[in-house]
């Protein structure tokens, strides 16, 4: 396993070649901001708030940290002016749909963003996709998915699997940012319990 | 059918179908793509058929439908070979005609012809229309002389003779090198050059690779991919195998769209012929390699054009572009080197191999060589698809091929490269159209979609409409892409509705920033371009809209009023007869008024209100004057004069 050096936020990190740029700012202890990313699942960059600013070969570009492999020589940094505006947008964008979020209000005091900025639509989940993966890649059930594409896609438990599966799992609930999963699960729960056949019926 | 088991055996087959064919004799050719399907070919075509029979005539004239021709504005078109007679706009009822005049009486039909606005002359040659005249048609012309569903058409014109070339007298790395040297671009929206693409995949690990024609083309208004695969399939077939030959594939796709029917027809049938001839299969022309291509049809998401949203789509999975920063010419679809370029690219692949990357590299511009083909739509006289030289300048293409703006008005903007294109002033009417050029004035060349816009288009509302387009096709994966948009789209439907606020460009053009940024795909990163390229070129059309509470071009409903000016009213009342809410004042001899709480600003008075008049007038921005008092209103003055 060949070794290579770069440099974060000035300080020059070691890394392996399968590395990347999150993973090598992690094992030196450097920070960068996530959403999406969990380290049992696949790189998903779809939450974007990990970016960064690479340098090679005299070009500076943004790219994101989770899904970006790491090269040797490449100087890298994880707050510019630009990378806080950008990640400052990002989250009052998310905090429209989850305004009372932990993680997102944590993360917005330290970047400075306005909780109001934009028009609340109180939608709770912000599309990380960490149950829907989880499910998929680490416990292979595949209990929850995605329906539907763009503003109108949503998480959504199946109810034939969730009724068989989930019930002794659970194990997507602390993963979820914004709780809203667990509503989400305890709606489909609910139905289930009430009218288990005609919804069975209904699906099929 | 024969199969043909090497390149002398295929010149041998063309030889005899050349020598069979009688170039005097008379054949009768009627576009049959899509659009002409839609104005009536098909009935067209059973007429033709019955008549010919009919009048005695099946020996000596040869009927044959072929591709889109292009000018579908005025289709369905048929041209008479070999005089190249051109008539437009048929209707079955004209058939019989054509047959006994001009078929048997070689007399020509006047009121069939073209007639040139312009000039105001009858044009009977296709090659002498305007339209036609000013076009390089290397890779669109043949779609107008061959039927897409017979392989021998296609032969007979030199098809399959690149491949045979190919296959016996270069290696793959000649194939290559040729592409290379040609700088062939992407035509299905990046421009990324082909040759370098499919060098990639030739040098990446692997024993399976993979070939991919791009077939869903969905941006707005835009065809030319269509009409490609649905008139001459075999040339993108050909341009594939070459490719895969280059490469080291053995298998290809076609990802097209299902709402192309008639592209997924032919294409089918192409296949079909292909492998029966031996031009894929097993042992292509005798030479050891083997290939076989496999239809896929999309399902409608315009982000599965993203080449890797493509890829996993193809794979069986909702269509969704992968965050990966390795080129899937090395990692693609299954993981394996893929190469995917659009029809329009594959199609070019053909006439380089025979032709040679020197001929190619004779038409463009330094960055942009060969031709391009570009849907022209919008508000043009002649509405199709051209194909021209790159570096031909926008207003050649608008105004000589396109016939200029209908309806004596006067050109605004021109959108290009599709809904994530920019819209482009009449300042750059003189910029030449190319990848770089287009790019570097804010917009790009995409797939090669035109929409022209006129004097009466607002602009802000045109930025709204086509990010209205993209939220509803944003995959919803990343959060710029799919959240930036949602706002972005809030804010500009407010501003069309007047309640733009101070701060609201500004705090666009952060969204813009971060949707270009950090956006996870190509649709993300090039979606805020409506906005940004009007804002660059019409930003007085935002303050307008946001501060004025205008709308200048006097477009936008929630902006605009309705007003009958009392001066030019003479009472005709067609305007409160066809009022459908019955929001119009008046009567015989009365001035008539609009009552504006009533008024749904549908805009039919304006329409129907008669020239000589005017009387009608739409206002922004300023108050409505209020109705004259009801005993001002009787015309007097005027029928005492008369």
């Amino acid at each position: 396993m060949s070794e290579i050096s770069l440099t974060i936020d000035g300080r020059e990190v070691k890394a392996t070649k399968e590395m990347t740029l999150l993973e090598a700012a992690r094992s030196a202890g450097i920070h960068i901001p996530t959403l999406c990313y969990h380290e049992k699942l696949e790189p998903y960059g779809g939450c974007r708030l990990c970016i960064v600013e690479v340098e090679s070969r005299g070009r500076s570009k943004i790219v994101v940290s989770c899904v970006y492999p790491v090269e040797s020589g490449i100087t890298v940094r994880t707050r510019s002016e630009k990378i806080d505006r950008i990640r400052k947008m990002i989250l009052e964008l998310l905090l429209a749909h989850a305004p009372d979020s932990f993680i997102l209000n944590d993360l917005a005091k330290e970047y400075n963003a306005d909780k109001n900025r934009f028009e609340k639509e109180a939608s709770f989940c912000i599309h990380c996709g960490l149950c829907v993966r989880y499910c998929a890649e680490v416990k292979k059930k595949n209990a929850v998915g995605f329906i539907d594409r763009g503003i109108r896609k949503e998480i959504s438990f199946i109810p034939k699997i969730a009724a068989q599966e989930c019930w002794n799992c659970k194990e997507c609930f602390p993963l979820c940012p914004t709780e809203a999963l667990q509503a989400a699960y305890v709606l489909v729960q609910g139905l289930t319990t009430a009218e288990p056949a005609a919804l069975l019926r209904a699906v099929e | 059918m024969p199969r043909i088991n090497s390149p002398a055996e295929l010149e041998a087959y063309r030889n005899t179908l050349v020598s069979q064919r009688d170039p005097d004799k008379t054949c009768i050719t009627l576009c049959s793509g899509s659009a002409c399907h839609a104005s009536g070919s098909r009935e067209v075509a059973a007429r033709f058929q019955q008549e010919i029979e009919a009048q005695g005539l099946t020996d000596q004239v040869e009927f044959r439908r072929t591709g889109c021709h292009g000018f579908c504005e005025r289709g369905p078109i048929v041209v008479i070979h070999p005089d190249e007679i051109c008539y437009f706009q048929i209707k079955p009822d004209d058939v019989p005609e054509i047959i006994s005049e001009t078929i048997k009486e070689k007399k020509i039909i006047d009121r069939l012809l073209y007639h040139d606005p312009a000039t105001n002359e009858k044009i009977i040659r296709e090659s002498e229309i305007p339209f036609y005249k000013h076009q390089g048609r290397i890779v669109f012309g043949s779609n107008g002389s061959i039927d897409p569903k017979n392989i021998d058409d296609y032969i007979a014109i030199g098809g399959y003779s690149a491949l045979a070339k190919s296959l016996s007298g270069m290696t793959p790395e000649q194939v290559l090198q040729e592409v290379k040297k040609a700088n062939l671009r992407g035509r299905g929206g990046g421009g990324f050059p082909a040759g370098v693409k499919w060098e990639g995949s030739r040098n990446a690990p692997g024993d399976i690779k993979y070939v991919i024609v791009n077939a869903d083309e969905g941006d707005p208004g835009a065809y030319m991919d269509r009409s490609l695969l649905e008139g001459n399939p075999h040339s993108v077939l050909e341009g594939l195998t070459i490719g895969a030959y280059a490469i080291g594939a053995h298998e290809g796709y076609i990802y097209v769209r299902q709402e192309y029917p008639l592209a997924v027809e032919n294409v089918n049938v192409a296949i079909r012929q292909a492998e029966e001839y031996g031009f894929l299969g097993e042992n292509i022309l005798g030479s050891g390699f083997d290939f076989v291509v496999k239809v896929h049809r999309g399902a409608g998401a315009f982000v599965c054009g993203e080449s890797t949203a493509l890829m996993t789509a193809l794979e069986g999975r909702a269509g969704e572009p992968r965050p990966k920063y390795i080129r899937s010419n090395v990692v693609g679809l299954w993981g394996r080197p893929s190469v995917l370029n659009n029809v329009e690219t594959w199609a070019n692949v053909p006439l380089i191999i025979n032709n040679g990357a020197d001929w190619f590299t004779q038409f463009g511009t330094d960055g942009s060589k060969g031709t391009k083909i570009f849907s022209l739509v919008g508000k043009i006289t002649n509405t199709g698809l051209v194909e021209v030289p790159m570096g031909t300048p926008m207003k050649d293409i608008i105004f000589k091929i396109g016939g200029g703006i209908p309806n004596g008005k006067k050109f605004k903007a021109v959108q290009t490269g599709g809904p994530s294109g920019g819209c482009l002033p009449e300042e750059l009417l003189d910029l030449p159209v190319g990848f770089d050029e287009l790019t570097k004035a804010g917009s790009m060349m995409g797939s090669g979609g035109m929409i022209i816009m006129d004097e009466d288009t607002c602009m802000v509302d045109v930025a709204r409409y086509f990010l209205e387009f993209l939220t509803d096709e944003s995959c919803g994966k990343c959060v710029p892409c799919r959240e930036g948009m949602r706002q972005m789209l809030k804010i500009l439907t407010n501003i069309t509705k007047g309640k733009g606020k101070e701060g609201d460009i500004e705090l666009l053009e952060q969204l813009a920033e971060t949707l270009v940024e950090a956006s996870l795909c190509a649709l993300g990163r090039s979606a805020a371009n409506p906005f940004l390229s009007t804002l660059k070129y019409f930003r007085n059309e935002y303050e307008a809209h946001i501060k004025d509470k205008r709308c200048p071009a006097l477009s936008c409903k929630e902006l605009i009023a309705f007003y009958i000016d009392p001066e030019k009213c003479k009472a005709c009342t067609v305007c409160a007869r066809k009022c459908p809410s019955e929001a119009i004042i008046g009567g015989k001899g009365l001035i008539h008024i609009i009552d504006q709480s009533k008024c749904t600003k549908c805009g039919t008075c304006f329409e129907v209100c008669p020239p000589r008049y005017r009387a009608v007038k739409k206002i922004s921005g300023e108050p409505v004057p209020p109705p004259i008092p009801e005993e001002a209103r009787i015309i007097v003055k005027e029928r005492a004069q008369k």
